[in-house]
């Protein structure tokens, strides 16, 4: 039981299972923190996820992959701002619009491109993300009890350890910068800055395409990192754990990047424990698997307080109200 | 925007749908094009999916290069299709008509009760009508055959099953293999997980990796996945992982040259074939197909070749003998939604 709780190999899981969802709930940070509410993160995941794998089966190069996964996620993201922007449309319409397009659009290219039922061809090892080993790592691997969970941190593929520097660039440049307080504040009160000549439109659409990107790695991660192809709907729910991740967080940076580490880290326990008896009991999956979403509701409701959403979040801006 | 214009625009809408639908029934009824010939509606994924569809699609082909009969044929795009492409054909008058997979159920009930004259058939499920055949096949009998070779090939003595979403049919798999595994190796451990309790199971291969090196790092070293597309992210951990996996449905031994084991076969492609040529006189009822029809087996080819030894195959095709001929009776786990063996 506690093997399984503290294993290396459980907290390795952990962090593969948790990176994708990092880069999306980051993704929904920023967009919601400048007033756009994002619900489409699942899709613009899934329409990275195949754009990568399709160009990396194609071009034979991972970083090709990821450049084309983040030129398609943007271009989904700028849907979606035109629409929440200037259009001041329902922003939860558009996301579930956004959604389902690319949950279509990948099958229906997929079959015409590769005709193996809307998925890609399995990409070759040298189109892939190589394994990214720390420097000092090996030497260290060797000391007793400590040693072991040094393989944790050494030994994943690069978008781990960009993940986590995303984490850290996000938090600093929303809370210390001139953009990031200016960004923050659009998605408070957009009239007062608006009263201050700094254009609203400018600013949501600069979030919403940093969200692009982000979601655009999170999609390579898991198609060309993880997997080495695309299957129909391979996000599974992911964008919709991250934002559940958005609302247990709070809305910040690091506390982000934690929520997703337990989310991860419960998902990694859950494969683990299907038939592990404790005191003769055997726990049921299905209630690990529901872990992520109980403790959602469950720790929101009483323990960590209120949890307060940008101001204008999902409230298209208009001069004249 | 306000509620008139979402009302007319709604309505607009709706007017349109009406008048298509009137449109196409119209010039269906007029051409009776079918005329007695057999037609199949492939399921999501199309006939190109290199796995279920694909392989039914290849039987209905080997059907038309003897027979010279045009079947008709219809891949549907989304889920609403499935009973629009099924009465199409009944309205055209084609028989029978073949539903490829359980998700067309319902679909086809429905249709099959509005033409009686009609023969339907549908693969991998039960629709209870005198005018359907119900064609499933005894996934226990081929599971057990690769659970058999999982546990002559492990050297560790632990295997494992990583099934997709946790339903009967599945279990059906997991049970028949794990009969198989302690055939030959009873003192084999055997671990058994299942990827989700929803339809986002089939499709998550990132999670069955994940799952599959857990297995690993308690002494797995053949894994046999029945998860779908979860199953290509199972066969991936397991070839960077240095240990063997086990195929599904189709033949997946190619993916990964040497590293996979065997496929446990489903013959989609032998249903859709036999319904084809019965075509009017198809059989209502139940049609189960097992061994000895040849409607599971297991994959041998040049990409396996070298991981079978003479004394597994030897071993597995004595079982199978057995198995035909009454002398091992292979537990269906759906009979009584339990296993006797863990």
């Amino acid at each position: 039981m506690l093997e399984i709780l503290f294993s290396p190999e459980t907290i390795s899981s952990t962090v593969r299972m948790a990176v994708p969802l990092i880069f999306a709930c980051l993704a929904g940070l920023w967009s919601e923190r400048s007033g756009i509410v994002d619900i489409g993160l699942e899709g613009k995941m899934l329409a990275a996820a195949f754009a990568s794998a399709a160009a990396a089966a194609y071009f034979g190069n991972a970083w090709i992959a990821l450049i084309v996964a983040i030129a398609v996620s943007v271009s989904f993201s700028l849907v979606h701002g035109y629409a929440a922007i200037n259009q001041r449309g329902n922003q939860v319409v558009s996301g579930v619009a956004i959604n389902m397009l690319a949950a279509g659009l990948a099958v229906v290219l997929g079959n015409e491109w590769f005709r193996e039922g809307g998925r890609t061809p399995q990409i070759p090892p040298e189109a892939q993300f190589a394994v990214f080993n720390l420097p000092f790592m090996s030497s260290l691997t060797g000391i007793p009890v400590v040693g072991p969970y040094l393989n944790v941190i050494s030994g994943h593929s690069i978008l781990v350890y960009l993940a986590f520097i995303f984490v850290a660039l996000s938090a600093w440049a929303l809370a210390k910068t001139r953009f990031g307080l200016r960004l923050r504040a659009v998605g408070e009160n957009p009239h007062a800055v608006d009263t201050a000549g700094i254009s609203v439109a400018r600013l949501r659409y600069q979030a919403v395409i940093i969200a692009g990107i982000l979601c655009g790695l999170a999609g390579t991660y898991l198609a060309v990192a993880l997997q080495g192809s695309f299957v129909r709907d391979m996000s599974a729910g992911r964008g919709f754990m991250a934002l559940a991740a958005l609302i247990f967080a709070n809305w910040r940076a690091w506390p982000s990047m934690w929520a997703c580490l337990l989310f991860g880290y419960l998902q990694a326990v859950g494969l683990r424990m299907q038939g592990v008896k404790i005191a003769d009991f055997e726990v049921p999956v299905q209630f690990i698997n529901m872990l992520p979403y109980v403790m959602t509701v469950v720790l929101l409701a009483g323990f960590i307080g209120k949890s307060i959403p940008p101001r204008a979040s999902g409230i298209p801006y208009s001069k004249d109200r | 925007m306000s509620s008139k214009k979402l009302v007319a625009g709604v309505a607009v809408v709706a007017i349109l749908a009406v008048g298509a639908w009137w449109l196409l029934r119209g010039s269906q009824q007029t051409a009776k094009v079918g005329d007695g010939k057999p037609a199949i509606v492939f399921d999501i994924g199309g006939k190109f999916d290199k796995s279920f569809n694909e392989s039914m699609f290849n039987g209905a082909e080997k059907f038309k290069s003897e027979s010279n009969v045009q079947y008709g044929e219809f891949e549907i795009a989304n889920e609403a299709q499935r009973e629009q492409a099924i009465r199409n054909f009944a309205d055209q008058g084609y028989n029978p008509i073949i539903a490829a997979g359980f998700a067309q159920a319902a679909a086809l009930e429905k249709v099959a009760k509005e033409y009686p004259d009609l023969k339907f058939a549908i693969v991998d499920m039960v629709v209870d009508l005198p005018n359907v055949q119900s064609i499933v096949f005894n996934e226990h009998e081929g599971s057990y055959l690769v659970g058999m070779m999982a546990g002559l090939a492990s050297k560790t003595g632990t295997v494992s099953f990583v099934g997709g979403m946790d339903i009967p049919l599945i279990r059906k798999f997991a049970c028949g293999y794990a009969q198989g595994v302690k055939a030959v190796r009873p003192d084999a451990k055997i671990i058994q997980n299942m990827t989700g309790d929803t339809g986002a199971a089939w499709n998550d291969p990132v999670k069955g990796g994940e799952i599959t090196k857990s297995q690993i790092s308690q002494g797995s070293d053949v894994v046999y996945a029945a998860a779908g597309a979860t199953g290509l992210g199972v066969l991936k951990a397991a070839a960077e992982g240095n240990i063997l996996s086990i195929g599904v449905d189709a033949n997946q031994n190619y993916l990964y040259p040497g590293k996979v084991l065997t496929s446990m076969l489903k013959r989609v492609d032998v249903a859709v074939y036999n319904v084809m040529k019965a075509g009017k006189d198809v059989k209502p009822g139940i049609q189960a197909l097992g061994l000895a029809q040849d409607g599971v087996g297991y994959a041998m080819d040049d990409n396996n070749k070298a991981l079978v030894t003479d004394d597994m195959k030897a071993k597995v095709e004595a079982a199978k003998a057995d198995i035909i001929a009454g002398k091992i009776t292979v537990h269906d786990y759906m009979s009584d939604n339990k296993c006797p063996v863990e």
